[in-house]
C-alpha cells in the first residue's frame, strides 16, 4: 500500500524540456512508469525513449496515463493542469514555480468539484518508497523502504528530513511536498488524512512554514489522528512582512508566526521540534516511545 | 511589488474608484502649483513604501500655497523613518498634493487572497483609519468579510450586503456597491496581491473617498503587468537586494546578522536561518538559490554575499534536488579563487551528485570548513563568525 502513487501509476510528463526529461529518466530509473510526454506540437516524436504526445487526452487514451506530472513553464502551467484535470487523470503533480496566484485561484475553483486531485504546485513530488513510484523532483537516494510518511511545504526540507530518518534507520512509507506557493491543490490537512488511513504509514512527520494558517488547520485535524506527528514550522527567525522564497512564506498577522503554528499543533497533540536538524532524533524517541521501533 | 499611494489612487481611479483630487510633485514649486490650482490649501503626503507616515512627520497640512511648498521643501529628500522601515528609513524623492477633505466617518476596505478556501476575499469594518489587526484582535467582530468566487465573479448583493454592515447605507449605499465592485474588478485585471483602502472616508457633504490606499502587484504576474511593472520605485528597495535581483538572484532579502547563507529552496533557507539562531548566530541574509544549473549563478550569488560588511563568515547549506552540487561546488571553488568570499566558509553539501561535489572541493584545497550534517554546519558557521 502507499499515499497516491503504486507500482502500477502510469506517468505522463507535461512539459518534456530539461527538467521534465531529466526527472522522467530518474524516474524510469527508480522503476517508476513513465509512459509518455506531452509537448503540443511534438506529438508522434521520440525524445530520450519516451514516446510524446500532443495533448493529455492522448496520453490518457494510449497509455492509460493516471498520474501527471507538469514542468510547464509558469505563464502556462494553470492551463496544463486544466488540460490534465480535463482529461480525468485522477493525481496531478505540478512542479512549476511561479504561478500567477490568480490563475491558482481559477484552477482551485475547478478542482473543488473534481474526481483529480492536485498536488503543488511549487513542490518537489510525491514518492512511494515501497512500490518504486516516484513522480517528482527529488533524489532517492536518501529515502529507504519503512513506514514514516513525510509531508512538507518545501522540497529540500523533504529531503533533509528524510536524511535524517534513513541515516537513524528510520525507513519511510513516502513523501508528498504539498507546495509553497499561497493557493495549492491539497493541503497538509488532506495529505495527513491521506497517511492516517494508510496501513503502510506508523507515523507522519510535517514540516509547515510561517505564513497563512494551513498548519492552524492541520492541527484541528492532528487532535483526531491515532498516528503519532513530529512537526516543524521553518522560519521561527524570518522578519515579518517580507517574503522569505517561498510566495506563501510571508508573515501577515499574528496567525502567520511560526511560534502560533508551533502552540497550535503542540496543543493537538503533535510532538514540535524546535531545530530542524532534530527532526530524524526526535521521530525516534517518538516511535520508540509508542513501541514502534 | 508594492505601488505608492499616488500610483495606487491612479489605479484605482481609472477602475471607478473616487479618490481626492491631487497629484504627486517632485519640486516645492510643484507643490506649490497643485496647492494653488486646489484652491490654496492641501495636506502634502510623503511617498514612501512605509504606513505610519503622519507620525513620522510625513503628512502636513498647508493652509496656503506658499506653506506647500515649504512643507515640501521640508518632506522632500529625507529619510522617512516608522517602526515598519528600519532604522535607516525610506528615502522620500515625491510628495501627493491633495485637496483638504471634511471627514465624517471613517471605513476600511480591502481585497486580498485568502489562501484556505483559495479566492479574493473583501474586508469591510466601519473602524476605519486604525490598524486592521488591532481591530482584527481586540473587535473581531467589526469586521465582515465576503469571498469572489472566481466561477461567477463579484456580485452586487456581496457589495451591499459589506455597505450595510459598516453603515454605508441611504444614498451611501449605490455609490458603496460601485467602489466596492471597482475595487475587485482592479485587483482582478492587474493581479493584485492586496489592495487596501483605509479610510474610505465619508465626507461632511455625503461623498465617499479613498483616502488613502496600499496596493501590491503579485510579482509572477509581472510578466503580464508590464505598464505597472514600470512603476517599480527601485529607491524603496535594499540596495544589495536590487543588486542581487540585477545579478539575476531573486529570493535575496537582507537580514541584520553576521553569517551569510547561500542554500537551495526556500524551506531549506528559512531553516537555516533558525537553525543558526538555535546555535546562537544570527543570519545576515535570506537566499534561496533555486535550481543553480549555472556556476555563474552561484559565483554571483557569493560575490553578493561576500561584499556585504556585516558578513563575517558564510554557511553554504546545500540539499540537491533539481540543484546539482557539483555546479554549486565549482561556483563555491570560483568565488573563493576570485576573492569574492574572503571570509571563513563552511560548506555542507548533501544530494544530487554529492560525490562529484565533494571531489571539487577536494581538489581545489582551498581552506574550507566541511559540515556533514546540518546542525554541524551551523555550529561551524557561528563559531567561525564569532572568532572573526
Amino acid at each position: 500500500m502507499s499515499v497516491l502513487m503504486n507500482r502500477n501509476s502510469k506517468v505522463v510528463v507535461q512539459g518534456f524540456g530539461g527538467a521534465g526529461q531529466r526527472e522522467a529518466a530518474n524516474g524510469r530509473a527508480y522503476g517508476t512508469q513513465i509512459v509518455c510526454g506531452v509537448t503540443p506540437g511534438r506529438g508522434g516524436q521520440v525524445i530520450e525513449n519516451t514516446p510524446i504526445r500532443n495533448t493529455v487526452e492522448e496520453a490518457v487514451k494510449e497509455f492509460g496515463a493516471n498520474v501527471s506530472l507538469i514542468f510547464v513553464p509558469a505563464p502556462f502551467a494553470a492551463d496544463a493542469i486544466l488540460e490534465a484535470e480535463a482529461a480525468g487523470v485522477p493525481v496531478i503533480i505540478c512542479i512549476t514555480e511561479g504561478i500567477p496566484v490568480l490563475d491558482m485561484v481559477k484552477v482551485k475553483r475547478v478542482m473543488k468539484g473534481s474526481k483529480s486531485r492536485l498536488i503543488g504546485p511549487n513542490c518537489p513530488g510525491v514518492i512511494s518508497v515501497a512500490e518504486h513510484a516516484r513522480a517528482g523532483i527529488m533524489p532517492v537516494d536518501v529515502y529507504m523502504e519503512g513506514h514514516v510518511g513525510v509531508i512538507s511545504r518545501s522540497g529540500t526540507l523533504v529531503y533533509e528530513a528524510v536524511d535524517q530518518l534513513t541515516r537513524l534507520g528510520i525507513g519511510q512509507s513516502g513523501s508528498v511536498g504539498v507546495g509553497g506557493d499561497p493557493i495549492i491543490g491539497t493541503s497538509q490537512r488532506e495529505a495527513l488524512e491521506l497517511f492516517e488511513a494508510d496501513p503502510d504509514t506508523n507515523a507522519i512527520v510535517l514540516i509547515g512554514e510561517i505564513g497563512g494558517t494551513a498548519e492552524q488547520e492541520a492541527a484541528e485535524y492532528i487532535k483526531t489522528m491515532k498516528k503519532p506527528v513530529v512537526a516543524f514550522i521553518g522560519g521561527a527567525t524570518a522578519p515579518p512582512g517580507r517574503r522569505m522564497g517561498h510566495a506563501g512564506a510571508i508573515i501577515a498577522g499574528a496567525a502567520g508566526t511560526a511560534s502560533a503554528k508551533q502552540a497550535a499543533l503542540r496543543a493537538a497533540g503533535a510532538t514540535v521540534v524546535e531545530s530542524p536538524s532534530n527532526i530524524g532524533q526526535t521521530m525516534l524517541e517518538v516511535l520508540q516511545k509508542a513501541g514502534l521501533k | 511589488m508594492k505601488l505608492h499611494e499616488y500610483q495606487a489612487k491612479e489605479l484605482l481611479a481609472r477602475f471607478g474608484v473616487p479618490v481626492p483630487k491631487g497629484r504627486v510633485a517632485r519640486t516645492p514649486e510643484e507643490a506649490e502649483a497643485i496647492c494653488r490650482e486646489l484652491g490654496g490649501k492641501a495636506v502634502i503626503k510623503a511617498q514612501a513604501h512605509t504606513g505610519a507616515r503622519g507620525k513620522a512627520g510625513g503628512v502636513k497640512v498647508a493652509q496656503t500655497p506658499a506653506e506647500a511648498k515649504q512643507h515640501a521643501a521640508s518632506i522632500l529628500g529625507m529619510q522617512l523613518v516608522t517602526h515598519q522601515t528600519g532604522p535607516q528609513g525610506l528615502p522620500v524623492s515625491a510628495v501627493l498634493v491633495e485637496e483638504l477633505v471634511d471627514i465624517e466617518r471613517e471605513i476600511y476596505l480591502s481585497v486580498a487572497i485568502d489562501n484556505t478556501p483559495g479566492m479574493p476575499v473583501i474586508i469591510a469594518s466601519a473602524q476605519g483609519g486604525m490598524d486592521i489587526e488591532e481591530v482584527a484582535a481586540n473587535h473581531p467582530e467589526a469586521i465582515f468579510q465576503v469571498h469572489v468566487d472566481p466561477a461567477c465573479g463579484f456580485q452586487p448583493f456581496q457589495g451591499r450586503s459589506l455597505a450595510f454592515k459598516v453603515g454605508l447605507t441611504g444614498d451611501l449605499l449605490n455609490p458603496a456597491t460601485a467602489i466596492i465592485g471597482a475595487l475587485v474588478k482592479a485587483f482582478d485585471a492587474t493581479d493584485g496581491s492586496i489592495i487596501e483602502i483605509n479610510p474610505l472616508v465619508v465626507t461632511k457633504d455625503g461623498k465617499l473617498l479613498a483616502a488613502d490606499a496600499k496596493y501590491s502587484i503579485d510579482d509572477n504576474a509581472d510578466y503580464r503587468q508590464k505598464d505597472i511593472a514600470g512603476m517599480r520605485d527601485r529607491s524603496q528597495e535594499a540596495q544589495r537586494e536590487l543588486e542581487a535581483h540585477d545579478a539575476g538572484i531573486q529570493n535575496y532579502v537582507k537580514l541584520d546578522g553576521t553569517i551569510g547563507c547561500l542554500v537551495n529552496g526556500a524551506g531549506l533557507a528559512m531553516a537555516t536561518m533558525d537553525a543558526l539562531k538555535f546555535e546562537g548566530g544570527s543570519p545576515a541574509n535570506f537566499l534561496d538559490i533555486g535550481t543553480a544549473n549555472s556556476t555563474d549563478t552561484v559565483v554571483a550569488a557569493l560575490k553578493i554575499i561576500g561584499s556585504d560588511p556585516d558578513v563575517k563568515a558564510v554557511l553554504v547549506n546545500i540539499f540537491g534536488g533539481l540543484a546539482r552540487t557539483d555546479v554549486i561546488a565549482q561556483g563555491i571553488v570560483d568565488a573563493k579563487r576570485e576573492g569574492f568570499i574572503p571570509q571563513p566558509t563552511v560548506v555542507r553539501l548533501a544530494g544530487t551528485n554529492v560525490e562529484a561535489g565533494m571531489k571539487i572541493l577536494d581538489a581545489s584545497e582551498l581552506d574550507l570548513g566541511r559540515a556533514d550534517g546540518f546542525a554541524e554546519a551551523a555550529r561551524m558557521a557561528v563559531a567561525a563568525a564569532k572568532r572573526k
